[in-house]
């Protein structure tokens, strides 16, 4: 953690350290204190006065139907998204890592969609799935598949997943192939003398050898998931139709900026907290045990 | 990406017997089989290419078209005519059928916007980073510390109390009320910290004996030492920043700082088929065409950056 050899000094260090920390003290502590404070309270109707409910907010928040759905649509969305992400990277990524003509072009080819944007990503696909105007989503609705992702909740959440996923291979593909590029090739050669075939080799050795790398984007991607798709939705779908597409995130958003019931939406925001801090509490322990495998 | 993927060969290369195997089956077989898998292998990364560029290409043909083609729900899988005329009225009107801000401001914002954002968080990175290594003094740790906690709580989850704390600066419309909550984060400091951790004790002897103060020391041996990483740290940063979402949206409403990631989406509305396709798609790709090009023209330091911010 420290150096050996160090300049000497009180006052220089403090004021390299002031921007960042005045920053995060403002920007960081303030509102996340602020956002434990007004969970705790409750606003009258008119945001004149408030006053201390304890945790009155949570237990509303806990038991409000609404919620609930929108958790339950947080767990499927995150669910699908990572699920097809993952699957869809880790097949590239073995498929890259073989010796092949060109394979570095393919590479670069396969990356790219990271730098898109969420919102973007969701205009993209919003063009091919248009009901009257996209090609896929016309047509869905030639062969006799009724699509509307504006009128049915089901198609709304497919949409929504395939525009997150597809920016997410991306991420996931880069994270694989350095992880395949990782494993030792004598491992593999051992198993090809033994005459294990290459599924076999794929499941016995490459995929456990992986199970890191596979672990940590797990917990990525969930929490991309269930924050850094805000921009998706709120372009899509807005949470609709009904409240068929409403996440967690969303619902913060809906309460706060568009209800503007700040002590249900604060108490929701605390939950989320907490709900990070053990995704990022489970991040490291699975980072401590990479180093150790 | 460039490191060698070195082939699994499925017969270990069985030196001595080499020529009178040659034309053993099992020799042929192995080899049918390699043919066979490397097809498959071209053949999935092709399509997996494919479907990655498909809507890409789709926005680059809507781009191409007149509305009403578009409207009509014919969209030619070939590009049309129509680019110019779109993308002018896109660059100098706006897209969509409300020809809201023109996507030259709006890019002109995203752009202040990322670069703000990423030359911010890299500068006050370093500055604070270089604090926690190179010097000992009190409360050295709780520094860090605190530092190292924003890790946790990306900006969507705190995202009302912090609005309201702009709203209470003042700050709200402005471009320090947009970049400079999105500045405090802990990935770029933990990274130059590991980074600036490898220099070794020898140069910073050699400097003191040389009589060199530690700002000296800083900018003429360390920040030289630190350039691949910034390079790396900055292609991240600028996506970040160019792809925000959720914050301009809350604390912007004058038209004229529209960001394009935003504005863009403001164009959809509803979705509705009626709607200006052909001006939209142009502003989608003169939206996304920045970010790409930086990922495309920095590949190296982009995947380095990636997987070390993350580590």
């Amino acid at each position: 953690m420290q150096r050996k050899v160090i300049f000497q000094g009180r006052l220089l260090p403090l004021a390299l350290l002031a921007p960042q920390l005045a920053i995060t003290v403002m920007f960081f502590f303030w509102p996340a204190g602020r956002a434990i404070y007004q969970s705790l309270l409750r606003e009258d109707a008119f945001g004149l006065s408030s006053e201390f409910v304890g945790l009155e907010n949570f237990q509303d928040v806990l038991s409000d139907p609404n919620w609930l759905n929108a958790a339950l649509n947080s767990l499927v969305f995150s669910g699908c998204v990572a699920g097809l992400a993952l699957g869809l990277a880790l097949f590239l990524a073995v498929q890259a890592d073989k010796s092949l003509r060109g394979v570095t072009i393919y590479r670069s080819l396969l990356i790219w969609p990271y730098a898109v944007a969420p919102a973007v990503a969701a205009v993209l696909w919003l063009f091919l799935f248009q009901p009257q105007v996209g090609l896929i989503g016309r047509w869905l609705n030639a062969v006799g598949i009724g699509w509307d992702y504006r009128l049915n909740g089901r198609d709304a959440m497919i949409l929504i997943v395939i525009a997150a996923a597809w920016k997410q291979v991306a991420y996931n593909f880069i994270f694989f192939l350095a992880g395949l590029q990782s494993i030792p090739a004598s491992v593999l050669e051992a198993a090809a003398i033994d005459g294990a075939r290459p599924t076999r080799r794929f499941w016995s050795i490459i995929f456990p050898l992986l199970s890191p790398t596979t672990f940590f984007l797990l917990v990525v991607n969930l929490t991309y998931a269930f924050f850094e798709t805000f921009g998706i939705i709120h372009a899509l779908t807005s949470g609709g139709p009904g409240q068929a597409t409403e996440t967690l995130i969303y619902k913060v958003y809906v309460d706060g900026v568009q209800n503007l019931n700040l002590g249900l939406s604060s108490a929701q925001s605390v939950i989320l907290m907490v709900l990070v801090i053990a995704l990022t509490a489970v991040q490291f322990r699975a980072v401590e045990k990479k180093v150790h495998y | 990406m460039e490191g060698t993927a070195a082939p699994a060969p499925a017969i270990p290369p069985a030196a001595p017997l080499a020529e009178p195997i040659r034309n053993d089956a099992l020799l042929r077989a192995t080899r049918r089989r390699r043919v066979v898998s490397r097809l498959i292998a071209h053949g999935a990364l092709l399509l997996g290419v494919l479907i990655v560029a498909f809507p890409i290409w789709m926005t680059l043909v809507g781009s191409t078209h007149d509305a009403n083609t578009i409207g009509r729900g014919d969209v030619p899988l070939l590009p049309g005519i129509h680019a110019a005329e779109n993308y002018a009225t896109a660059w100098n009107e706006g897209g969509g059928r409300t020809h809201t801000t023109p996507a030259s401001v709006m890019l002109r914002n995203s752009l202040i916007m990322a670069v703000a954002i990423a030359i911010g968080k890299i500068a006050i990175s370093i500055l604070s980073a270089y604090a926690v290594v190179f010097f000992a003094f009190p409360g050295r740790m709780l520094a860090f510390w605190a530092i190292f906690i924003t890790l946790m709580l990306p900006v969507e989850v705190r995202i009302i109390p912090t609005f309201q704390v702009i709203v209470d600066l003042n700050l709200g419309n402005t471009w320090p009320g947009l970049v400079i909550p999105l500045i405090a984060s802990a990935t770029a400091t933990l990274l130059f910290r590991q980074f600036f951790l490898t220099i070794p004790d020898e140069f910073v002897e050699a400097a003191k004996i040389d009589g060199a103060g530690p700002l000296r020391f800083l900018k003429d041996v360390v920040l030289p030492l630190s350039l691949t990483n910034i390079a790396a740290l900055f292609v991240i940063l600028f996506i970040y920043g160019w792809n925000q979402y959720l914050w301009p949206l809350l604390i912007i409403n004058d038209r004229s700082m529209e960001t394009i990631v935003v504005g863009l989406s403001k164009m959809i509305g509803r979705g509705d088929s009626q709607n200006e396709w052909n001006t939209i798609m142009a502003t989608a790709v003169l939206a996304l065409l920045p970010p790409v090009l930086v990922v495309a023209l920095m590949q190296r330091w982009f995947v380095r950056g990636l997987t070390e911010t993350e580590k």
